[in-house]
């Protein structure tokens, strides 16, 4: 009843109606500011907690020794030397495991693979792998690596287990990369005779490098803030030498873990003070991603 | 998928006719079954998880009965009186994972939104990156700030535990965030934009659009993203370690301090329990759960967005 009044009203008398999109109009003002603040409200956190670390940890990052220094059982002595260098050969380990073995599915998945059933699935796997939790990959790592092989709870493990975790994202971004290469660019080299794997390797893998960079600093940023896979495998928050490939190992997302679970205060100030140097060292590996970048495509 | 296979390539037939060199083609050859290798390690990655993870499980429910299981309400393998009920573990970590969500679902939406329909490209362009680094942070980072920066704030006005599932919940969500955020922010913009032309013809505005065309044209997009962020929740592991606590109760209290079941496994590994020990089991057993439920729930995000860009293609 008071619906069908009202729509003869507003046919009848265009002021109303009017006055009604008026309110509707500002009622839409309303939203997008509330949807701009629930947009900029992560921002917003992601200030405050650099804000908060670089405040809590920045004296004791700038203490002498910090970074040079072997772990101490006092808060405010020691550094975390043992664990960047864990942190660096584990990154090296995973980029000379995952960008090898993720280029080259890639290419076979964009370049060779027929279209079949077992194609398929293959990049459904994939895709579902990319959604394995971390922990997961470290009871992987545990059973194959440790025990299976025989590396025991020893850096090359946690290196390998990084590895596998970082596999599906360098697959899946460098496939975009070589997706994104212009078929015009292999049709004139295979017009000239150039054998198959001569054009990828001439033409689209330098073509496609950026892109393939861009997946591979992506990931090994994401396996250097990895924690939860190492300590499954074995990582140990207290080290007091350097570790090599088949030794006891740290990392420094497992010595921030380390340091937080302490309970004397002077921890929480070492533990922003490493989440310092792991912010700075994922920062320079995209650094150097975007320098390389650029360099490669001014070509 | 791609124009060049091997088998119907039109450009090569002619060139494998004129080949005089052999030994050109063999290392061809050599090469194709070398980036097949390649392609091979993630299927074998996946054999190995399932055949590792189910191997240990199927050890332990020979010392465990699924009875024991499934229908005992305590979780206390490491107490002089054992109970293997995983019912406690299940409850901390969806309870952690709802909290997350209410914070990443709107969150999410709003910066998706704001995005693809307010924000000028340039503008865009600089606040998506923006929200996407929530996601580079590493996730022991949220647990700091969970636990020392949080935590502390929130006691101010509400009676919390030192160790809560409120301050990891929310820590998580704001993780979240980008993960529903781009998902549906690609499934927004897939839209097309005569749907919105037409309403707009209508004399509809450009809320009413949102809410009315442009949110249901997109929501198989969107919940698919919703599904991915749920996954995201249950499997994170360092957040809820370090700031929910490790105490296994039914519970659905955000004040207190409970167990998920990653923040049991990084409790129980180390790779120090000895091999065979019951121990070293649970912490499988644990891991097949997870494994189950974050593989289910990705199928089915997958099989979502799947299904929707049929629709517009």
């Amino acid at each position: 009843m008071a619906t069908s009044y009202q729509d003869d009203d507003s046919f009848a008398s265009g002021a109303e109606f009017t006055d009604n999109v008026d309110k509707r109009e500002s009622l839409g003002k309303v939203f997008e500011v509330i949807f701009l603040i629930g947009l900029l409200i992560g921002i917003f956190v992601l200030a405050l907690l650099l804000f908060d670390i670089l405040g809590d940890g920045l004296g004791r990052f700038l203490s002498p020794g910090f970074l040079t220094d072997t772990p101490s059982r006092f808060p405010d002595q020691g550094g975390i030397r043992p664990a960047i260098v864990s942190s660096i050969l584990l990154g090296l380990v995973v980029i000379f495991v995952t960008v090898p073995i993720g280029v080259g599915a890639a290419l076979y998945l964009e370049e060779y693979a027929p279209k079949a059933w077992w194609t398929v699935v293959i990049e459904i796997n994939i895709s579902n792998l990319a959604g394995v939790p971390s922990i997961v990959y470290g009871l992987l790592g545990l059973g194959v690596f440790n025990y299976l092989l025989g590396f025991g709870p020893a850096l090359i493990s946690g290196a390998l287990t990084l590895s596998l975790l970082s596999l599906p994202v360098i697959i899946v971004t460098s496939r975009e990369a070589i997706r994104a290469v212009p078929d015009s660019l292999r049709n004139a080299s295979y017009g000239l005779g150039v054998t198959k794997w001569k054009t990828i390797s001439s033409h689209v893998i330098p073509y496609a490098v950026p892109g393939i960079l861009t997946g591979v600093i992506i990931s090994v940023s994401r396996a250097i803030g990895d924690a939860a896979s190492l300590i499954v495998v074995g990582a140990v928050g207290f080290l007091t030498f350097d570790p090599g490939l088949f030794q006891r190992f740290m990392a420094l997302p497992i010595q921030i873990y380390s340091y937080i679970t302490r309970p004397e205060p002077g921890f929480a100030s070492a533990a922003a003070a490493t989440i310092i140097a792991l912010l700075l060292l994922i920062l320079a590996l995209n650094g150097v991603a975007i320098y390389i970048r650029q360099r490669f495509s001014i070509r | 998928m791609q124009n060049y296979t091997s088998q119907d390539d039109p450009y090569l037939l002619p060139r494998q006719s004129l080949d005089k060199d052999i030994s050109e083609d063999i290392s061809e050859r050599i090469v194709g079954a070398i980036l097949f290798a390649c392609a091979l390690v993630s299927v074998l990655t996946t054999f190995g998880i399932v055949i590792i993870i189910f191997q240990e499980t199927f050890g332990f429910f020979q010392e465990v009965s699924f009875a024991q299981f499934f229908l005992d309400t305590k979780w206390t393998p490491l107490f002089a009186e054992r109970h293997f009920g995983i019912w406690p573990l299940i409850n901390g970590t969806f309870l952690t994972t709802a909290i997350a969500m209410s914070v990443a679902i709107p969150l999410g939406l709003c910066s998706a939104i704001y995005l693809s329909e307010y924000a000028q490209p340039k503008v865009a362009a600089v606040l998506r990156p923006a929200v996407e680094l929530l996601a580079g942070v590493p996730t022991v980072v949220y647990g700091y700030f969970a636990l020392l920066f949080l935590t502390p704030l929130l006691r101010n006005f509400i009676p919390l535990e030192i160790f809560n599932s409120l301050s990891a919940g929310v820590m998580m969500g704001i993780m979240i965030t980008p993960t529903v955020g781009s998902i549906s922010l690609d499934a927004i913009k897939s839209v097309p934009r005569s749907l919105r032309e037409g309403a707009y013809a209508l004399g509809i505005t450009k809320l009413e659009t949102i809410f009315k065309v442009v949110l249901p044209a997109a929501l198989s997009g969107i919940i698919a993203s919703i599904i991915l962020g749920i996954s995201r929740a249950v499997g994170e592991t360092m957040t809820v370690l370090i700031a929910a606590g490790l105490q296994p109760k039914l519970t659905i209290s955000f004040a207190e301090s409970i167990a998920t079941m990653t923040a049991y496994m990084a409790q129980i590994s180390g790779g120090d329990s000895p091999r065979g020990s019951l121990n070293f089991k649970t912490l499988y057993a644990v891991g097949a759960v997870l494994f189950v439920i974050t593989l289910s729930l990705n199928i089915v995000s997958y099989w979502i967005a799947n299904r929707y860009k049929e629709k517009y293609e």
